[in-house]
């Protein structure tokens, strides 16, 4: 379907407009002015020899293969370095250029071993190729002479292997490492025939800054940069174009195969989320999907106590059809509900509200997005017009001023970030606005000009500052706000940001940043150029989460940094399908496209084509099911992919809420925290199963592709169907497209899209319908989605969270690189080699004062309950706050977050929690009693009874 | 439904509008945001609430939702 090997055209595209025509090997050949000769060449179908030059990386001219003759000019210039002129007359095949061609190659091969038969990159070799090429026949100096053949390979990269002996110092590892990933971790030591590669100071990749990303892999023309799974199984045969299924960046990758199995995941070169980059995770840890955890039988209990019994997938689909129609008999209709994931597909999530809204006929279907970026979707929507992102990735290259705020791209986006780190690197200036020295602030090549360290909860404090001092100053862009903005909101507004307890002199006692510094920062964004705002979970998760975005949104109509390349407001998506799962109208509140339940006209839309009447009252969202079935009235929960035990905060009161609960269906690839809560486990699929679409930060619909069949027989979205036939609600699609169709056909922002286009296109961004047919790249270019633009008045109000005597520190909680939410994936991966177990940062200062060292057990202990990790001492955090990360359910880390949210949204405020650390000597008395549970839990899974036995008993 | 959950979540919804410099508005704005996003019996239950005496709700929470505008 996809080629296996694409085109590399030797230097990266130019985007230049002047054209200029030569003429090569006899073939006119015009090309955008800039171009290299090598891909001019390319474009005229001559492949010119080249080994240290590539399509993804800056030219540079080491390894002279690639030399060409042009007419009147002296010598062999080197075809990847010198840029096509008009009128040029080259040649690049000549007997003398073969000579010398020949001539680099054979000192290449005599310090090469010959074993191209058993290596692994046989096949798939551009030294071997260019041995071919050339017409290499004899070495003439033998191996008598000294070379590296002996070298030891570093095989600490539990995904590749580094093999000097088969290095040949073309640098490509090294300027991708730069160019590319911007880790600066590699370097050529040494000079001469001593130069080798080198991870940092000569240590090993494990040992080094590298962050396992992948791009050095993928460049290395040979074998020495090689992954593992390449060594082991040999070269692939097919490859099938995909999207990675972690984060909101939803990088396109090959899934390159032999048959069935998966021998590799490299980034797609033409993937416009990540041009042909990739992390860690999208690259390396997708092992998890044919884990030996993996459960891929149905399975049914009657309690919680009982062991689970393997069942049929019809025996497991009726019993929870059933016992959801008995629920509702006798307690009401709206006495059960579903939640969705960020990790299903588009049309997964669809399916789901339909079948909570057609089948169960109540709008109680809520999505995790509930306690990430909902406060997004209320504050873009309620001043620009649209819950979405304004800009695609690539807009950075056209941004002079970065803020990030919030978010830490290098740990939790990380391929966006390297595309960020370029723009920076070219000039751009950045702001950091975060309670943690995050990697970004201070890393190689790339410098805060201003960062921002606030104390959690403070976001809506500084960000009116900012807009206080941009105002009272006269930097705002008044034209653009005159003609763009409403009017009597705008003057509201002006006057509040205006008034003296606003200014950044007055808040610095809340927010703890310097009013100086504030200032600098406010004048960098408002005159420095294109300004874009990208902002993560430190802005949503708060009490005032839906306040701070608003708050941002109105910082960018206030400066005009909307509607063009290079500005805008950029929420950057936790989860693969965060903003996906959102558009598909899996809220309690919301038809998919974001129109709410009370809008009859909507409604009456989807009772028509659904033949069923839809409720106009909203239904509950995730933390009022929990309190609901805690006071009784919510019984039934059907749940997909989503693992609520360990991800939502206050997990006892979490755990109580599902024990109180009658039916919890959970489909799901493992036996999750919430599984161990269930009473029927449907076996989930992973990405590699099936088709669907994702949709990443940008509004970008990328296709997901099946490679292998479902490892239980029924990819999720069957499984959902079945679930509503059992119900007496049919759903007969018979493809994901078909369910595309049907979006498409009810929501006005996808009319336009199809998997045909999309197969066509690559992806697209919507809206894509009748007015933009291929798509949005970016909105609100000439007037708002909701017309006018509209400034909201956000008044800083402190969260209840407030540090006391007993409980003196800030916890805030985070991400890191290699591992993913809540980990049921990556923990199951060797990414656990990066990160074995969450730890809590505590700044030195707190730590002396509690007689805590670095490495010790600490109990944490707040308002909620009581957790116990080991510490880490780092002046990343400020004194008085700690830090740490959720993706070890044994850590408790929502044991300790309390169950404040969001006012607009309920989003939880995992970002700030009143806590004390003091050192401890055994594990919380939570986590007892969680080993204990999932003990329990893991011997009655263990136990389960086999389906061939279940079925011979009838 | 916890109404200590309740009466919190109405007050920080109170906070927000209560900026609003139009008083009818931030009226309106609480009453309209409680309609639109609190699922049936969350509002009935926050009405008894109030006519139990509606302690810990703000005074401008009270006047918003008193009076069945939020039923
Ligand atoms: S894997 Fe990535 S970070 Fe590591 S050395 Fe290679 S390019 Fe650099
Ligand atoms: S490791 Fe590969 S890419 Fe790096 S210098 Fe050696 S051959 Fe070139
Ligand atoms: S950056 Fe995100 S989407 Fe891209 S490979 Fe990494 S996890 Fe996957
Ligand atoms: S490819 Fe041009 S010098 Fe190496």
């Amino acid at each position: 379907m996809f080629k296996l090997t694409e085109t590399d055209y030797g230097t990266p595209a130019q985007t230049s407009d002047a054209q200029v025509t030569l003429n090569i090997d006899g073939n006119d050949v015009t090309v955008p002015s800039g171009t290299s000769l090598m891909r001019a060449a390319a474009d005229a179908g001559i492949m010119v020899p080249k080994l240290c030059a590539t399509d993804s990386l800056e030219p540079f001219g080491s390894c002279r293969l690639c030399l060409v003759e042009i007419e009147g000019r002296k010598g062999y210039p080197s075809s990847c370095t010198t840029p096509a002129e008009s009128g040029m007359r080259v040649l690049t095949q000549t007997p003398k250029l073969q000579q010398i061609r020949k001539g680099v190659m054979e000192l290449y091969i005599s310090d090469h071993p010959l074993d191209c038969l058993t290596c692994a990159a046989n096949g798939d070799c551009e030294l071997q190729d260019m041995a071919g090429v050339t017409g290499l026949r004899e070495v003439r100096y033998g191996f008598d002479g000294a070379n590296h053949l002996q070298d030891a390979k570093d095989e600490s990269n539990p995904y590749f292997t580094f093999d000097p002996s088969k290095c040949i110092v073309c640098n490509r590892c090294v300027r991708a490492c730069e160019e590319t990933q911007g880790t600066f971790a590699l370097t050529i030591s040494g000079r001469g025939f001593e130069s080798r590669v080198s991870a940092g100071q000569e240590q090993s990749f494990m040992e080094s800054e590298c962050v396992s990303c992948g791009a050095c892999v993928q460049a290395c023309p040979t074998a020495t940069l090689q992954d593992k799974t390449v060594i082991m199984l040999g070269q692939p045969e097919h490859s099938v174009v995909t999207t990675c299924a972690y984060c909101g960046v939803g990088c396109a990758f090959k899934a390159e195969m032999k048959g069935n199995e998966v021998v590799r995941m490299t980034p797609w070169k033409d993937g416009k989320a990540n041009e042909g980059h990739s992390c860690v995770k999208g690259r390396f840890a997708w092992g998890y999907a044919t884990h030996k955890d993996r459960i891929t039988t149905p399975m049914i209990r009657a309690k919680i106590t009982d062991p689970w019994r393997e069942v049929s997938w019809d025996e497991a689909i009726n019993h929870a059809a059933s016992e959801f129609r008995r629920i509702q008999a006798s307690h009401g209709r709206d006495s059960i509900g579903g939640i969705t994931s960020s990790r299903c597909t588009n049309e997964e999530t669809y399916l789901v509200q339909k079948l909570v809204r057609a089948a169960f006929g109540t709008n109680n279907v809520d999505t995790c997005a509930r306690v990430c970026h909902s406060p997004t979707g209320y504050g873009l929507k309620t001043t620009l017009g649209e819950s979405a992102g304004t800009q695609t990735f690539k807009s950075v290259e056209h941004a002079d001023v970065i803020v990030v705020m919030g978010a830490n791209p290098t740990d939790g986006h990380p391929v966006f970030a390297s595309r960020m780190k370029k723009r920076l690197r070219e000039g751009a200036r950045l702001i950091v606005i975060d309670p943690r020295k995050i990697d970004i602030v201070d890393s190689p090549h790339v410098k805060a000009n201003f960062h921002l360290q606030l104390r959690p909860g403070t976001n809506v404090a500084l960000v009116n500052a900012l807009a206080h001092v941009i105002v009272t100053e006269g930097l705002a862009n008044e034209k653009f706000v005159a003609e763009r903005c409403e009017e009597k909101a705008f003057n509201d507004w002006k006057a509040f940001v205006c008034r003296p307890e606003n200014s950044p002199e007055a808040m610095s006692a809340v927010t703890g940043v310097p009013a100086d510094i504030l200032r600098g920062a406010a004048r960098l964004y408002a005159t420095g150029g294109n300004a874009a705002i990208y902002y993560g979970l430190g802005v949503t998760e708060h009490s005032q989460g839906s306040t701070a975005v608003m708050g941002i949104a109105n910082l960018a109509m206030l400066t005009g940094n909307i509607g063009r390349e290079g500005v805008g407001v950029n929420p950057l998506r936790g989860q693969n399908n965060v903003q996906g799962s959102c558009d598909m109208g899996s809220f309690p509140h919301e038809l998919p496209g974001y129109r709410h339940v009370s809008d009859g006209v909507t409604r009456s839309q989807f009772e028509q084509a659904w033949g069923v009447s839809i409720s106009p009252e909203p239904g509950l969202r995730i933390p009022n099911m929990f309190d609901a079935a805690l006071a009784g009235s919510f019984k039934g929960l059907y749940c997909e992919g989503e693992d609520i035990v360990q991800s939502d905060p206050n997990t006892q009161h979490v755990a109580e809420a599902l024990m109180a609960m009658e039916c919890i269906v959970v489909q799901d690839l493992f036996l999750n925290e919430t599984a161990k809560y269930a009473h029927v486990f449907l076996p989930g699929s992973s990405f590699l199963e099936k088709d669907g679409t994702f949709t990443n930060a940008e509004r970008r619909i990328s296709p997901v592709r099946k490679v292998m069949p479902p490892k239980a027989g029924k990819a999720d979205w069957e499984v959902t169907a079945a679930l509503s036939n059992a119900l007496g609600y049919p759903m007969n699609y018979k493809h994901p497209s078909e369910i595309m169709d049907e979006i498409a056909m009810l929501t006005p922002t996808f009319n336009g899209v199809s998997y045909a286009k999309l197969n066509k296109l690559g992806s697209i961004q919507w809206p894509c319908n009748d007015e933009s047919p291929e798509g949005t790249p970016t909105m609100h270019v000439d007037e708002f989605v909701r017309g006018k633009g509209k400034f909201v008045i956000t008044k800083y109000v402190p969260s209840d969270e407030k540090v006391t005597r007993k409980f003196p520190l800030l916890l805030t909680t985070g991400r890191i690189l290699s591992q993913y939410n809540v980990g049921a994936q990556t923990r199951r991966t060797d990414n656990v080699m990066w990160h074995t177990e969450d730890r809590l940062e505590v700044h030195p200062h707190d730590a002396e004062d509690r007689g805590i060292n670095d490495g010790d057990w600490v109990g944490i202990q707040s308002r909620a309950g009581e957790t116990v990790l080991r510490a880490t001492l780092t002046e990343r955090v400020q004194p008085g706050v700690v830090y740490t990360t959720f993706h070890f359910p044994e850590s408790g880390a929502n044991v300790i977050t309390t169950d404040n949210s969001d006012w607009a949204t309920n989003c939880p405020e995992y970002k700030v929690t009143a806590v004390q650390v003091m050192p401890v000597a055994q594990p919380s008395e939570w986590q007892r009693e969680y080993q204990r549970f999932n003990q329990v839990q893991e011997d009655l899974l263990n136990r389960r009874e086999p389906v061939v036995a279940a079925q011979a008993e009838k | 439904m916890n109404q200590q959950h309740l009466v919190r979540m109405a007050n920080n919804i109170g906070d927000f509008f209560e900026a609003m410099p139009d008083r009818q508005e931030a009226l309106d704005g609480i009453a309209g945001h409680i309609k639109r996003y609190w699922e049936p019996r969350m509002r009935k239950e926050m009405l008894a609430y109030i006519n139990a005496g509606g302690e810990g709700l703000s005074d401008i929470v009270r006047e918003a939702i008193g009076g069945g505008r939020i039923a």
